[in-house]
């Protein structure tokens, strides 16, 4: 068995891990929203982009281009009309009313487009790989993975030069001082919400590409994608990251020892980081 | 006079309430003498849903502790009474206390690994240590692996109890383990709603209010939080993992992804809580009795079914968060179960 090859495979997993959760990561860094619904959203983001190819006969990658604005808008609206009326100190409600919202995207999918698995065809790149003396990539992995660090390089550009980002620190340490200061959270929270569509966008194009994907496989992808957020620590991006790299490895080594194995050794790779470190590896907020 | 003033909990309404539970009690059990198969299936149904219920409202709205993770009860009582009757060859109602146990076994390092977590964090973990769970029974060869394995025939006839109900009502075999079941679930029902509430009419209930409206408050007062906290989730895991085994006992057959369904095990059961009315023993039993009556109208209707169900979820939380009781009782004041203390006598008036 080559050790170093499943190990390289494993990280590049960890980077579609991380794009599933950089959106997450900033909803619940900004405003403490465990989304349940952000799964579906991934899953309903790739149907769109399905049906933009298939309409407009586009690259799958133009396809997401034009896939954003429109998730940007779903993203804004459900936190303006949705969202915001149940943020506050209780969890309960945004958990429930997220569920719920679950359960209604995945029976729209359903209804909409039957339980046939669907991919985005994009041609040559998805078998196309490269040599690297002992190992070989797939151009695919490494394409997703330099995504998600790109994308996690965008997000934290925006949160730390410019004044959207401002506002979003400023209101994710203190809603009510930041409201002071002129600072809507409400408006700050949809715009943010907005932003985390766009990256659930990205995420649903390599989800797309690599693999079938039906309405019903949310969920397991959420799952992944809280681990990737609560390895990583709260409001830390790069963490994020480092979380989703530390879920991949462990499935890719799991399932080297034992096909079974691959999502166990996953969530018990999860359990192990929280039982020593119960706030994550690098949290930047408190709570 | 200080004599004259008094400390109580009782209402008229609640005199009632009791009174007809007991007429309620008393039917219930002598139900399957009247009653067709189709009908106690159903009331089974709506009991165990109901145990499940009560259980999620004490963890979520009693104890403040927002579980994803009930499923892995259910499933783990299941597993309990079938390996206890497949290994061992227990007799599967007795098997039922396993059941439990097994449950309890499984939630005390889930306690101590979950309750260092807060909030959003503990819904995520618990989430997580289920799915641990379920993968890990999937591995177990002797049950039937992952794709599960049926009660054997001779511990389903041989049900203790199961020749008496023959005899009884002279019905089949298989309509007599339904009886069985049903006269289990109704028993459990009752022990779950009138354990709670003692629970919740005792020191310790009050304790319990206290740490749900203000941790910091009611540790001030020498509230011991975090053995409340110990005592709720440990008690509604030993009572999750006794309606799972019983949910499995009467369906004869188990499977991994059946049992572990978050959907159908905590899903349905936050639904029938939040729709009913969270933190009340009423609103589960309205809950229960509103999520029936949808299922058997629509559930043909299959995917609109389900977007129905979200988006009514969707609606009660954002305009009555606290559900369709909650809503009656702010009405008319209204509690069947109350416990809250009241102040009355001397010169306070009599409501």
């Amino acid at each position: 068995m080559n050790w170093i090859d499943t190990i390289l495979q494993g990280v590049l997993l960890g980077g579609l891990y991380a794009l599933f959760a950089a959106g997450l990561s900033l909803v619940f860094g900004i405003m403490r929203l465990v989304n349940l619904a952000h799964g579906d959203l991934i899953i309903l983001a790739a149907y769109l982009i399905l049906v933009i190819v298939s309409a407009l006969g586009l690259n799958p990658f133009l396809a997401a281009l034009v896939a954003m604005p429109v998730m940007f808008a779903l993203g804004w609206l459900l936190q303006r009309v949705v969202l915001n009326r149940v943020l506050g100190n209780d969890i309960l409600p945004p958990l429930l009313v997220t569920f719920g919202l679950s359960i209604v995207i995945q029976n729209a999918l359903l209804q909409g487009f039957s339980a046939d698995s669907q991919r985005i065809g994009a041609g040559a790149l998805e078998t196309a790989s490269v040599d690297f003396g002992p190992v070989t990539l797939g151009v695919m992995p490494m394409l997703t993975f330099a995504s998600a660090i790109l994308v996690i390089v965008g997000l934290n550009q925006l949160f730390y030069r410019t004044a959207m980002g401002r506002a979003f620190r400023a209101t994710s340490d203190d809603p009510v001082t930041a409201s002071l200061m002129g600072i809507k959270p409400a408006s700050v929270f949809a715009q943010a919400t907005g932003i985390a569509m766009i990256v659930v966008t990205i995420a649903a194009l390599y989800l797309g590409m690599r693999a079938n994907f039906d309405p019903t496989i949310g969920p397991a992808r959420l799952i992944y994608a809280f681990e990737a957020v609560i390895i990583g620590g709260l409001g830390s991006l790069w963490g994020t990251l480092a979380g989703g790299v530390i879920i991949g490895v462990a499935q890719t080594l799991g399932a080297a020892v034992n096909p079974e194995w691959q999502i166990l050794a996953g969530h018990v790779a999860f359990l192990l980081v929280l039982l020593v470190r119960p706030r994550g590896l690098f949290p930047r907020a408190y709570d | 006079m200080a004599g004259d003033y008094r400390v109580h909990a009782r209402t008229r309404a609640a005199t009632v309430a009791g009174i007809v539970a007991v007429v309620l009690v008393i039917v219930g059990y002598a139900l399957p003498a009247f009653a067709g198969r189709g009908l106690i299936q159903d009331l089974f149904f709506i009991l165990t849903m109901l145990v499940l219920a009560q259980f999620w409202n004490l963890l979520a709205g009693y104890g403040g502790l927002v579980s994803v993770g009930q499923q892995a009860f259910v499933g783990l009582g299941a597993y309990g009474l079938f390996g206890a009757a497949i290994l061992w060859g227990w007799d599967p109602v007795a098997a039922l206390i396993l059941s439990g146990v097994a449950a309890l076994l499984v939630a005390i390092p889930t306690a101590f690994f979950a309750f260092r977590l807060a909030g959003a964090y503990f819904a995520i973990g618990t989430w997580v240590v289920a799915e641990v769970v379920r993968l890990s029974v999937a591995q177990w060869k002797a049950v039937g692996g992952g794709t599960g394995t049926s009660l054997p025939r001779d511990a389903v006839d041989g049900m203790r109890g199961l020749e008496t109900v023959k005899t009884l009502f002279g019905a089949s075999n298989a309509a007599a383990r339904d009886i069985l079941a049903y006269w289990l679930a109704l028993t459990l029902a009752i022990a779950t709603i009138g354990g709670i509430y003692a629970l919740l009419r005792s020191k310790r209930g009050l304790a319990l209010a206290a740490v749900r409206d203000n941790i910091e408050a009611a540790r001030a007062v020498g509230v011991d939080a975090v053995r409340m906290k110990w005592i709720v989730f440990l008690t509604a895991a030993f009572g999750t993992g006794i309606a799972g085994g019983l949910i499995y006992l009467q369906k004869g057959r188990v499977s991994p992804d059946a049992a572990f369904a978050v959907t159908d095990w905590t899903a349905y059961v936050i639904f029938i809580v939040v729709i009913g009315g969270i933190g009340t023993i009423e609103g589960p039993i309205i809950g229960v009795l509103v999520f029936f009556a949808l299922q058997s109208l629509f559930a043909d209707y299959g995917t609109w079914y389900l977007m129905a169900l979200g988006m009514i979820g969707i609606i009660v939380m954002l305009f009555a968060p606290r559900g369709l009781w909650g809503l009656f009782s702010d009405k008319t004041g209204v509690q069947l179960f109350p416990i809250r203390r009241r102040l009355t006598g001397g010169k306070i008036r009599e409501e």
